[in-house]
């Protein structure tokens, strides 16, 4: 009994991660980002309502998974490189250079740093891209899941995804992945996060825990 | 406009008391020594023109190349001391190379020109190194930007131009360039009028036989700059050719 009153609470000695689910869908003229928001340290939820759609230019966001701290880290470093870069150019990034940028920190310290961001936005020449940048690989693809609830929605999204959807129904399509995925893994939860991205701006929403789409749920 | 710059010419960190510096005037006229390059940007790509002068009858046809491939879309005809030029293409090789390796894709041209710029104006700053003595021309197309044309002086400034010569009959080439409505020409079309000024600014007298380097980048070699094929180049000399006898025979007319 009185081990366990002296016993340290989990969140001081373990890492904070966010166990998470994110996830990134192309559109016909976009892109769609969602993310759930819980923040774990082991068993404790360190954070119930952290956004982890983090934005690297206007136009260009990252979602982030694995630890938080070396997630934010690299997302915080190329804002900074993007922002240099676009002055330099005189123009807005390309999605693909942002994704070169995360690919190539993940890549140099794949051995020190334990992050998996998905890089996704719109730019003119090749409009709404999303890319994976999984422990520094880079892929272009339609669309990306990630984190740890993305094991439990894997099945769902290869069934449900169509090319060329609009807005509303990309939009529907990220908000059910992330209802199912927080449905189902323990590490995520909260509330959901959806950003959308266009030729016109970018739009960010919150959709409350009670807000979500009821599935099966007896 | 040439004056004698005695005691302020010694070394590029010095400005003369009428504000010039004189080594990077000096390091231009060693462009003018140099036979002559051209560049035109048309509606659909950019050509480039180089008059290779042949001071030995043994030289191998072809070698001593004065343009040269920055990355697989940028081409750069030069003018001036060739060493130098060639120092500045791998300059500018490595500056595109380290851009694809950091931002994923094809270095803008207007940036390339830029980066470039800032390394040759870097050495107009110190007596301990002199100014590079060649100014060249750079050139791309990109499907959504279209052609792209920029020049490079020793001063190290870069200028986006829409046709633009260099080396000694400079002068006479631009001459000939503004007669041309490059933005409705199409590239197959410029290849013949670039190896024709080429032909006319040609002195005959002071110099002998001369060699044409002619090479294009545009949508008819989607997107990559390449040596002008040998069957377009022989029609395009040959077109050349022809119209200098046109212009021969109307001067005789005359009288």
């Amino acid at each position: 009994m009185s081990e366990e009153l002296l016993a340290e609470p989990g969140w001081l000695s373990e890492e904070v991660k966010t166990g998470t689910t994110i996830i990134a869908v192309t559109f016909d003229g976009g892109v769609v980002l969602g993310s759930d928001s819980r923040v774990s340290a082991g068993e404790s939820v360190v954070n119930r309502v952290m956004n982890k759609l983090s934005p690297l230019h206007d136009k260009i966001y990252c979602a982030l998974s694995g630890s938080a701290a070396d997630a934010q880290t690299i997302a915080e470093i190329v804002n900074y490189q993007l922002d240099v870069h676009s002055i330099e150019v005189e123009d807005d990034p390309l999605v693909c250079s942002a994704a070169t940028l995360v690919k190539n920190i993940s890549y140099k310290y794949k051995e020190e740093l334990s992050a998996h961001l998905i890089v996704a936005g719109w730019d003119r020449k090749e409009g709404g891209q999303v890319y994976a940048t999984l422990s520094g690989l880079l892929t272009k693809q339609p669309f990306a899941i990630g984190g740890s609830g993305s094991f439990y929605i894997n099945g769902f999204v290869d069934a449900e995804f169509r090319k060329n959807m609009t807005k509303t129904e990309t939009q529907e399509f990220v908000v059910n992945a992330l209802t199912l995925a927080m449905g189902r893994d323990g590490s995520s939860g909260g509330v959901a996060y959806v950003v959308t991205i266009d030729k016109d701006g970018t739009e960010e929403k919150c959709i409350l825990g009670n807000e979500l789409p009821k599935f099966f749920d007896q | 406009m040439s004056s004698i710059g005695t005691g302020y010419d010694l070394s590029a960190s010095t400005f003369s008391p009428d504000g010039r510096v004189f080594q990077v005037e000096y390091a231009m006229k060693a462009v003018e020594n140099s036979s002559t390059a051209i560049g035109i940007r048309c509606k659909d790509g950019v050509v480039f023109g180089v008059e290779k002068l042949v001071l030995s009858k043994l030289y191998e046809a072809g070698s001593n190349k004065r343009i040269f491939n920055i990355d697989r879309h940028v081409g750069m005809a030069v003018a001036g001391l060739l060493a130098d030029a060639r120092s500045l293409s791998e300059v500018a090789r490595e500056e595109a190379s380290n851009f694809r390796s950091n931002y994923g894709h094809d270095i803008p041209l207007k940036h390339l020109s830029e980066r470039v710029a800032m390394y040759v104006h870097a050495y107009t700053l110190y007596s301990a190194v002199r100014p590079f003595g060649c100014s060249f021309i750079l050139g791309s197309y990109d499907e959504d930007d279209g052609p792209q044309l920029y020049m490079v002086d020793p001063s190290g400034i870069s200028y986006g131009y829409w046709g633009c010569a260099i080396g000694k009959a400079k002068q006479a080439a631009k001459t000939e360039i503004e007669k041309l409505q490059m933005k409705e020409m199409t590239c197959r079309e410029l290849v013949k009028e670039v190896a024709k000024i080429i032909y006319i600014v040609h002195d005959e007298v002071k110099d002998k036989t001369f060699e044409l380097e002619l090479s294009w980048v545009g949508e008819v070699t989607k997107g990559r700059h390449e040596l002008v094929p040998k069957d377009i180049k022989e029609e395009a000399e040959k077109y050349a050719k022809e119209s200098l006898e046109e212009e021969d025979d109307s001067d005789e007319d005359n009288m």
